[in-house]
């Protein structure tokens, strides 16, 4: 008989570990995914420039192969990550370059004559962004910033190869050590499918919070 | 440590081995995502609530796990049942399915693109629901789709390497393979970053003028 309350513990400080980097991944995802998005829409060329670079690089690699490279490729120009940096960094700037898109396109969806609106009212290029523009595009942004929390979410399980000691690599741990496979491997997709709902039902609510005050402001 | 050009080129041959691999898993994955999806699709909108919600739910489950744990479970767990299948089939059938419940959306969004008159005029004309499917509705939902689905596949591509980790020798098994013996990082490594940036950009303008030419046919 195997004792599977100790390899539930295992699985839950796997669980924490996989907590842990979604949501420092999702906050570095979320400065870059300004950074980059509002840097696309800046007056200078040569933001625009980077912005544009840095985006078109991360989305057309995947998410494995820029961990990989973190990790392993990294050390050799001096720069030595620890598992979880090298894992909060790869998934942070990946999903922050998929974010950067939502961003600009909330942005852009905003209409010109709110820009107009504010040039007659002589608001300064800061606080028409921070007072008018991104209020009402915030709202549009965040069922796709949900989607890309849990697409970030599913890109924790990769860390497990570089053997981060997440709960996809709980499992392989307690796969070994047991020799059985349907149950960690079930507890972990039902634990990960927990997650997903955790942050969609999050974010239904703060949709709802950063609605409120705009009724009547768009169709 | 250097960039190393002569050892880029030793590895190379290695490294296309591994890319075709990776091609070949991403048109067979795209071929089972595309049938997938379409069967989630039309299954999702049985009128049988037997029927409807399961599959809903199955698909929403699938779409909230990871495709890592979804490829550990094919390979590992269903042989205890009796089902061996080899790390490239336990494979394109995990991208498959974790795809197909995506493109089952796009599928759905252009099913219910096709006004309601075409399927009146299907039923007034007699037509079987399996008829009115096959040559009234589908015909019409699909072009404008081929985009968005076009969308998915690329993102497929892209999470290929995953299937290393269930021993599919494709380009990233290859380059850690090259790099464990070697004990060169670099140049595998990026070369398997630059393969997949290279790639993806050709399939991005694709994209584009698919785009072009889908949404054209659509506003004619």
């Amino acid at each position: 008989m195997i004792d599977w309350s100790g390899y539930l513990g295992l699985i839950l400080q796997g669980a924490l570990v996989t907590v842990e980097l979604t949501v420092m991944g999702s906050a570095l995802a979320l400065v870059m995914a300004f950074a980059a998005g509002l840097g696309r829409l800046s007056r200078f060329a040569v933001i625009r420039m980077l912005a544009t670079v840095y985006i078109e690089f991360f989305r057309g690699t995947s998410i494995f192969v820029q961990l990989f490279w973190a990790y392993f490729v990294l050390p050799f120009a001096g720069i030595t990550l620890t598992p979880l940096q090298a894992g909060v960094l790869a998934l942070g700037l990946n999903v922050g370059a998929y974010g950067a898109e939502v961003v600009r396109g909330a942005v852009r969806a905003i209409g010109r004559e709110q820009h107009e609106a504010c040039v007659a009212l002589n608001l300064g290029r800061y606080h028409r962004m921070r007072h008018v523009i991104l209020p009402q595009a915030l709202p549009l942004m965040l069922p796709t910033f949900g989607n890309n929390a849990i697409e970030l979410l599913k890109g924790t399980a990769v860390v497990s190869l570089i053997s981060l000691t997440d709960m996809t690599f709980q499992a392989q741990v307690v796969r070994a050590q047991t020799g059985s496979t349907l149950i960690p491997f079930a507890t972990i997709l039902v634990l990960y499918f927990a997650m997903a709902t955790a942050i969609s039902a999050g974010v239904r609510w703060l949709e709802r919070r950063a609605a409120r005050g705009l009724d009547g402001v768009r169709v | 440590m250097e960039w190393d050009w002569a050892f880029v080129w030793e590895i190379m041959p290695t490294l296309l081995e591994g890319l075709k691999i990776t091609i070949l898993a991403t048109i067979l994955g795209a071929i089972v995502a595309a049938f997938v999806g379409l069967v989630l699709a039309i299954a999702r909108r049985s009128p049988n609530r037997l029927i409807s919600r399961p599959v809903g739910f199955i698909a929403d489950f699938i779409r909230g796990t990871p495709l890592l744990v979804q490829l550990y479970f094919i390979f590992y767990v269903l042989p205890d049942i009796g089902i061996r299948l080899s790390p490239l089939v336990a494979g394109v059938i995990g991208l498959g399915i974790h795809y197909g419940t995506y493109t089952a959306e796009v599928y759905r969004a252009g099913i219910d693109n096709v006004p309601r008159g075409q399927w009146e005029a299907a039923r007034a004309t007699n037509l079987s629901m399996r008829q009115a499917w096959i040559h009234v509705v589908l015909p019409q939902a699909i072009p404008p789709m081929i985009p968005a689905l076009a969308n998915y596949f690329i993102a497929m591509f892209k999470e290929t390497p995953l299937l290393s980790a269930i021993t599919v020798l494709e380009l990233m098994n290859q380059a850690k393979s090259v790099a464990n013996s070697s004990y060169r990082y670099i140049e595998p490594i990026t070369m398997v970053g630059v393969f997949f940036l290279v790639i993806s950009l050709i399939s991005v303008i694709a994209l584009r003028f698919l785009e072009e030419r889908f949404t054209r046919a659509d506003e004619r």
